[in-house]
């Protein structure tokens, strides 16, 4: 007897043969004349810049932080949300488990909501974004010499 | 006995897979004639009778571009990219139930790859590793904008990752199950949840949509300023992989979807239909068709969210960075926890006092 993982393992092999098939098929069927041209790193028609390993913006690991927290709290609700409505359970104890699991859980997604409130009066949701620049130039003419010019001419 | 339940779960293995690649490259050509509907052109109607060749034509194009993989970029790790996107995408079709049961010889046969009863927490897996896939890809090819595209997946994947995860929790909680069989088989006839869920549904659909990375949530690739995102260096059989993987993804969404929220195989009036067929033709052959006609159903609202994924594209502009990510954190995650508290309250003080005036 094989279990359900057992299926689900042969799942896995079997989509790792097909991706396999694929992609030796693929390499016998196809042309290949690499030239230096071809495989240098894209970047726009430019010749590339050093590496690709750059700086990025630093919020992306504060989202995975974040992420990392919630996901493990989420993980811990499955379990609870199965037995949660559970009747027979409700039955025995007189309708204190359904109580008392709701008024644990309301604790557990209490502190799951101080977190996020944390993170978001922190300011660690917000993107940020580029401020808007307005451009100012110091010119000799005055800004508003049309108006003069069109307030002294456009009478007449 | 053995041997014949293994051969009868790999041949249902083999149908399953046939399915979901046949149905992944007829979305592509769906898609194309939607847009062609909407946008008030043909679409492609040269190969074959109204481009219905046309997906076979595009594979052939994959199998026969020359493909290179870039000096700089990790070798192994370049091909492991689109190959983990495309096998995670594929998992998830395991657990899918796609209809009741086929009765042979008295054998009954579960339409479905593997009946697990973790299955709503197998596909959350293996949706959650799709990350890997695209992450892997766009560092291994040492391109900029690979890079950069990638990192906005991920970070895009992961936040509506945590919305999803509380929308699916309302339902387990109703349910008080983790088998997608189960969870269909509550909703019999019309008792869909999504009468009883409909704000989870909202917040359902919409991570669906950020986790296929699809309009209006297809940040991930933009033209103007990442170029292709993280698949601007792939090209052949690996950039195959990982539009297919996408075209995959949609259907396992859609077909989660149908199972959970609008009853999978369930449609009102089955117990009818099947008393009228299992009266008329015998308790095996009549089984076999109300169980086909479920399939059908099933398919069919399955088809029919595939077709709103390309309604949706073609209506709606995409968001910018800062707004997906304010929707995802700020309204998506507090409204699930919102439908949480609510169900939790309903399931305890509602029903009871619903089934006792029904009573």
């Amino acid at each position: 007897m094989i279990s359900d993982f057992g299926y689900i393992l042969l799942f896995i092999i079997s989509g790792l043969v097909l991706l396999g098939v694929m992609l030796l098929v693929a390499k016998f069927l196809r042309p290949d004349n690499p030239n230096e041209e071809k495989l240098s790193t894209y970047e726009s028609g430019e010749d590339p810049m050093g590496n690709a390993q750059i700086q990025f913006n630093i919020r992306f690991y504060i989202v995975a932080l974040i992420f990392v927290l919630f996901e493990v709290e989420l993980l811990f609700l499955f379990p609870w949300a199965v037995v949660f409505g559970n009747e027979e359970l409700i039955a025995q104890t007189n309708g204190a488990w359904g109580w008392f699991a709701m008024a644990e859980m309301t604790v557990f997604i209490g502190i799951l909501i101080l977190g996020l409130a944390y993170a978001w009066a922190k300011g660690y949701l917000d993107w940020v974004r580029p401020k808007q620049q307005i451009p100012e130039i110091k010119s000799p003419v005055p800004a508003d010499m049309y108006k003069q010019v069109n307030d002294r001419y456009g009478s007449k | 006995m053995d041997l014949t339940e293994f051969l009868v779960k790999t041949a249902t293995i083999f149908v399953v897979f046939v399915l979901t690649l046949v149905i992944a490259m007829y979305s592509t050509w769906a898609e194309r004639k939607v847009a062609g509907f909407i946008q008030d052109r043909m679409g492609p109607n040269r190969a074959g009778w109204g481009g219905l060749l046309q997906p076979l034509a595009d594979a052939g194009k994959m199998f026969f571009k020359e493909d290179f993989i870039p000096a700089l970029a990790n070798k192994w790790l370049f091909i492991a990219g689109p190959s983990l996107a495309m096998l995670t995408a594929l998992l998830a079709s395991a657990v899918i139930p796609f209809g009741s049961t086929f009765r042979i010889n008295g054998h009954e046969i579960v339409l479905q790859g593997v009946e697990s009863n973790i299955g709503i927490l197998y596909v959350f897996g293996v949706v959650a590793l799709g990350v890997y896939g695209i992450m892997v890809g766009g560092w291994a090819s040492n391109n900029k904008f690979s890079l950069l595209g990638a990192i906005r997946a991920a970070s895009q994947n992961i936040s509506y990752e945590v919305a999803m995860g509380l929308s699916l929790i309302a339902i387990l909680m109703m349910s008080s199950s983790l088998s997608l069989g189960e969870i269909v088989a509550q909703q019999h006839g019309m008792n869909w949840n999504i009468f009883y869920q409909p704000l989870g549904f909202l917040i359902f659909i919409t991570c669906s949509f950020a986790e296929c990375n699809r309009v209006p949530f297809d940040l991930p690739e933009c033209e103007t300023e990442l170029v292709g995102g993280y698949h601007t260096e792939y090209g052949s059989m690996k950039l195959g992989f990982y539009l297919f993987a996408e075209y995959i993804n949609m259907f396992i969404s859609s077909a989660i979807i149908s199972v959970l929220y609008f009853g999978g195989y369930n449609y009102p009036g089955m117990d009818w239909v099947y008393s009228q067929l299992t009266s008329a033709l015998g308790s095996e052959t009549g089984h076999n068709i109300a169980t086909l006609i479920g399939t059908a159903v099933f398919f069919g609202k399955a088809l029919f969210f595939i077709f709103f994924y390309m309604w949706v594209r073609w209506t709606i502009p995409r968001f910018r960075y800062d707004q997906l990510m304010n929707l995802g954190w700020k309204k998506l995650i507090p409204l699930a926890i919102f439908n949480i508290i609510i169900t939790g309250a309903a399931v305890l003080f509602l029903k009871p006092v619903i089934t006792a005036w029904l009573n």
